[in-house]
């Protein structure tokens, strides 16, 4: 059984703050959310800003609040009666919850992420971006924030590129280094918009990241213009 | 090089022991099989403002009375949340019902140890209104799944615990300077992006983040959260 170490680099808090709010856009919490499944320290972050949501609920004076309707209770009521509460799990004889889970090893992707990508990461289709990396566009942009899938073999670098926007980059296998920081399993890097940047995978195992974008990114390489057009990032 | 023991989760524990401790939750909490042998039925009942998570425990065990108190006090917020988020009259109506009816069906999932009440019925609301507009999807974690990393085991008692980290919250957060308040409520109660926030207050966005991050940073500080 693995040490469980937590992750050194975490989201910025306007975005648990957003993520917590409701308000952040679907590619930016799937980042959220898969970091979240690796990291209670974030995980606390985002229930302290959620406590903050329901102080503001409770802070609302007593004479802004809303009129409900007068059989508003009773058509709650019929509500619950309607859908009886639902049940988390099946208990055994002893009242104990039934461990419904057979898995013996830990999944590379975490949930919501397995989701999306339909799978563990030995069961996807990569597509070939540029010479030697991979990758798997999940939440396509359309104007919003874009999700995908990278997959870079440990030893090489990622493509030299800038941004147009915010980038940010969750590790889930192998670890890369980018201007002396490493990055491992459960961190998240945050790259700014006039950031130039070629971090690279570190020899041995791939690197599998989650990278999302708000602008299309900007390649510099030569093999990285010519691929750009093709593969649309 | 992540494996883990058969099952992660723990909840093979016996319920009703004041040592369970149940590390994994949904967006809106985890069955808490000690909370319903805490549930008081009497605490709807008494006339100052009771403490919620009991109420709410106590609605856990199917306490009537104590979910109608609970809806009195929080389904008239719960329709002024829905409307100041640019709901109509009738839609918010029919979401501040159905948050609370949602509040009844899962308040077995309701864990005093993680969130207040106010908190807990925030994120039911919260989750009911992004169905409802479809803004956006959500993705939310999977408190079962197998790669989840697991909280560390509380040092006390996880409910005093968490009901002293919302009282310090709650001051730090009527102690904001008034323009961090406004964005941080803002972002809670006018469905705004901090682009949109940006736009609305007329301030560069970078502006609007650092005051969400030092207003942030001071809910942090209450509870000994210090970065990094
Ligand atoms: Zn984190």
């Amino acid at each position: 059984m693995a040490l469980h170490t937590h992750p050194t680099h975490h989201p910025d808090d306007d975005l648990l703050v957003a993520y917590a709010s409701g308000d952040l856009d679907e590619a930016w919490s799937l980042l959220v959310a898969t970091h979240l499944a690796v990291c209670p320290i974030c995980r606390s972050r985002v229930e302290a800003a959620e406590t903050v949501g329901g102080a503001l609920l409770e802070n609302i004076p007593t004479d802004d609040l809303a009129d409900l309707s007068d059989d508003a209770l009773e058509r709650a009521l019929e509500r619950v009666a309607a859908t009886p509460p639902d049940f988390v799990g099946e208990r055994d004889g002893s009242g104990s919850l039934i461990c419904k889970s057979t898995s013996t090893v830990t999944p590379v992707l975490p949930q919501p992420l397995r989701d999306y990508a339909g799978g563990d990461v030995g069961e996807l289709e990569w597509r070939r971006l540029g010479s030697s990396a991979f990758h798997i566009p999940l939440v396509s942009g359309r104007g919003a924030p874009a999700a995908r899938l990278l997959k870079i073999p440990g030893g090489t670098a990622v493509p030299e590129h800038g941004h147009n926007g915010l980038e940010l980059t969750l590790v889930l296998a192998g670890s890369f280094v980018d201007d002396g920081e490493r990055f491992a399993r459960g961190d998240v890097e945050t790259a700014d918009t006039d950031l130039e940047h070629q971090p690279y995978a570190e020899a041995g195992s791939d690197c599998i990241c989650l990278a999302v974008t708000d602008a299309p990114l900007r390649f510099r390489g030569p093999m990285a213009r010519l691929v750009q057009p093709f593969i649309g990032i | 090089m992540f494996v883990q023991a058969a099952c992660s989760r723990e909840h093979e524990l016996v319920p009703f022991s004041r040592d369970v401790q149940a590390p994994h939750r949904d967006g809106i909490g985890c069955v808490l099989p000690r909370a319903m042998g805490v549930a008081k039925a009497s605490v709807a009942m008494q006339s100052e403002d009771p403490d919620w998570s009991d109420v709410l425990v106590a609605v856990a065990g199917e306490d009537r009375s104590s979910f109608v108190a609970l809806f009195r006090h929080f389904a008239p917020r719960v329709k002024s949340y829905m409307l100041r988020l640019g709901s109509e009259d009738s839609q918010a109506e029919e979401l501040a019902q159905e948050t609370l009816a949602t509040v009844w069906r899962k308040a077995n999932r309701y864990d005093p140890t993680r969130a207040a009440a106010s908190t807990w019925i925030f994120t039911v609301a919260r989750n009911l209104r992004i169905d409802a507009f479809r803004r956006a999807n959500r993705p939310e974690l999977d408190p079962e799944d197998p790669a989840l990393v697991p909280d560390a085991p509380p040092l006390g008692d996880a409910v005093v615990e968490q009901k002293q980290n919302a009282e310090r919250i709650r001051s730090a957060l009527s102690a904001l300077p008034d323009e961090q308040r406004k964005v941080l409520h803002m972002s809670f109660f006018e469905s705004k992006t901090h682009s949109e926030i940006a736009v609305a207050l007329g301030l560069p966005l970078g502006t609007v983040k650092s005051r969400i991050r030092l207003a942030f940073g001071r809910m942090k500080a209450s509870i000994g959260d210090s970065d990094e």
